[in-house]
């Protein structure tokens, strides 16, 4: 499982795929921001958790469908699925090296995005703490919706459709952490929260990806 | 002589054959009766006015949102437990008409809202959740016309549809946390409805019986539409060697 | 036809649009029904015809 772990963050790294074009997706998108509600730093500074976190959330969904659709298409899956390794193992290791190559970046790179939109000094590190964890479940809850769809061809799409809906929750606790600390009030409620629900994520989605792998190697 | 009899195909076939003419006819009659006598029958509300009327649709409609959600997670859970093909296409059947029922609920709820509240939209924790059912709706139905493999598709939906209920529910504790006290939603609740006059009370009642009665037969006729393709498509494949 | 006072458009169009959405699920609905009666239909005369 470990091997698993190293070899697809390798992958990642080395294709530099997923892992460059999150945080370019990031940034092009933070940047975006000014230009579509102008440059008022008011404005900006209310609106900045929020962006901060569906950015980071639309940028881990685009690399959601990297977790198995190369190795499925290469046979790799396969080979995976009949050795002694549990398919809940191979769901977890998978989401783990995701998470690492996609979600830890992100919540490195948010505080300096965050500062170009003007987020308030209090903000930084609930910012920080809600990103850290809150992209754990990101990348869980992501990695069954790309279990589900391994078998589709050109499944982006649905995959979104998918995957979205499923991360609600996490979005309003991540952003709610985030925007109550910056109105005074305390985050700690919504942030534990968001933990919890990482936690859950991490148990649990596993073992449903790994059962939506099963009916699709079938 | 147990309820699993029926999840054999042929016998449903000849089950839902016999019920299904009978359905028709009492969902018309009840949606009817109902209909008329909350549109024609019933006084104005001495606050709401005219709009009252909106009830009998909005309250049926969003309770068969909700409730066609559920049944479609029992239906999936026998699939993935006992593996009975009629389970997992009455819950293929079933989603369209849960999608219609959510789309009547919202927008017959959006024209009450304009007068009530003057305003179509409000991020009500009530509305937003509905929204967010609509969206799980959408991707559940998008999941079953995916995947070509019918077992596969039928195993991959129910999972969905099992881990989204879970979903469903934590968004709406969510939405609920997000907005809390900021708009009145129960204002217009069901809680309230119930001890409205006597009235609106019975037409309601009566419209809500033609509504599960109309989502009954349709979710028969649908199935039956369902179980027909799945024959079709195996004696072609049985077809095919020659 | 009862008198709808002020908020006659509301109500009116609560109903029209909740009566165009189930008619036409009904009507999908049969269609559908139909032409998957009709498919079968034409499939299990076409086995029979090849003496299967």
């Amino acid at each position: 499982m470990l091997a698993l772990f190293k070899r697809d963050v390798l992958l990642a790294f080395r294709s530099g795929g997923g892992f460059g074009l999150a945080l370019a997706f990031f940034l092009i998108l933070v940047m975006f921001v000014p230009f579509g509600v102008g440059t008022d730093r008011a404005i900006l500074a209310r609106i900045a958790p929020g962006i901060l976190w569906i950015g980071a959330l639309l940028a881990c969904l685009l690399s959601l469908d990297r977790i198995f659709q190369l190795d499925a298409e290469d046979g790799t899956l396969d080979v995976l699925a009949t050795s002694p390794l549990p398919l809940e193992g191979i769901a977890a290791a998978k989401a783990a090296a995701h998470w690492l190559t996609t979600g830890l970046p992100l919540t490195i790179a948010a505080p300096f995005l965050g500062y170009l939109l003007g987020l308030p000094q209090a903000g930084y590190l609930w910012l920080i703490l809600s990103l850290l964890t809150g992209t754990v479940a990101l990348s869980f809850i992501g990695m069954f919706g790309a279990a589900l769809t391994v078998g589709v061809k050109r499944g982006g799409l649905l995959l979104s459709l998918l995957v979205l809906p499923l991360y609600v929750p996490t979005l309003i606790f991540g952003a709610l952490t985030v925007v109550r600390v910056t109105e005074g009030l305390e985050p700690l409620s919504p942030w534990m929260l968001l933990t919890g629900l990482s936690l859950a994520s991490v148990v649990a989605m596993p073992v449903v990806g790994a059962m939506a792998l099963r009916a699709n190697l079938r | 002589m147990s309820l699993w009899e029926y999840a054999n195909p042929v016998k449903f076939m000849a089950l839902s054959g016999r019920i299904l003419p009978a359905a028709t006819v009492l969902s018309a009659a009840c949606l009817f009766i109902g209909l008329f006598w909350g549109f024609f029958l019933t006084p104005d509300d001495y606050k709401q006015g005219s709009t009252v009327k909106i009830i009998f649709l909005h309250v049926p409609s969003a309770l068969m949102a909700i409730n066609i959600w559920l049944m479609m997670l029992v239906t999936s859970l026998v699939w993935l437990v006992r593996r009975h093909h009629v389970s997992a296409l009455a819950a293929r059947a079933a989603a369209p008409i849960g999608i219609t029922m959510t789309l009547i609920a919202l927008f017959t709820g959006a024209i009450w809202g304009k007068p009530m509240w003057g305003t179509y939209w409000a991020w009500d924790p009530r509305l937003t959740s509905f929204m967010i059912l609509f969206v799980f709706y959408l991707g559940y139905i998008a999941l079953w016309q995916a995947i070509e493999e019918a077992d596969t598709a039928a195993d991959l939906t129910s999972i969905l549809c099992m881990v989204g209920s879970v979903f469903a529910l934590l968004s709406r504790y969510a939405v609920n946390f997000w907005n809390q006290g900021l708009h009145q939603g129960a204002s217009l609740s069901v809680d309230q409805e119930t001890h409205v006059d006597n009235a609106f009370y019975l037409p309601l009642v009566v419209c809500i019986a033609g509504f599960v009665l109309l989502f009954v037969t349709l979710v028969l006729l649908r199935t039956r539409t369902h179980i027909r393709q799945r024959r079709a498509q195996a004696l072609m494949v049985r077809e095919a060697p020659h | 036809m009862p008198d709808l006072g002020k908020y006659a458009a509301d109500v009116l169009s609560a109903y029209g649009v909740a009566a165009v959405l189930l008619i036409g699920l009904v009507l999908v609905s049969l269609r559908q029904g139909n032409q998957a009666k009709r498919e079968l239909e034409a499939q299990e005369a076409r086995l029979r015809k090849n003496g299967k």
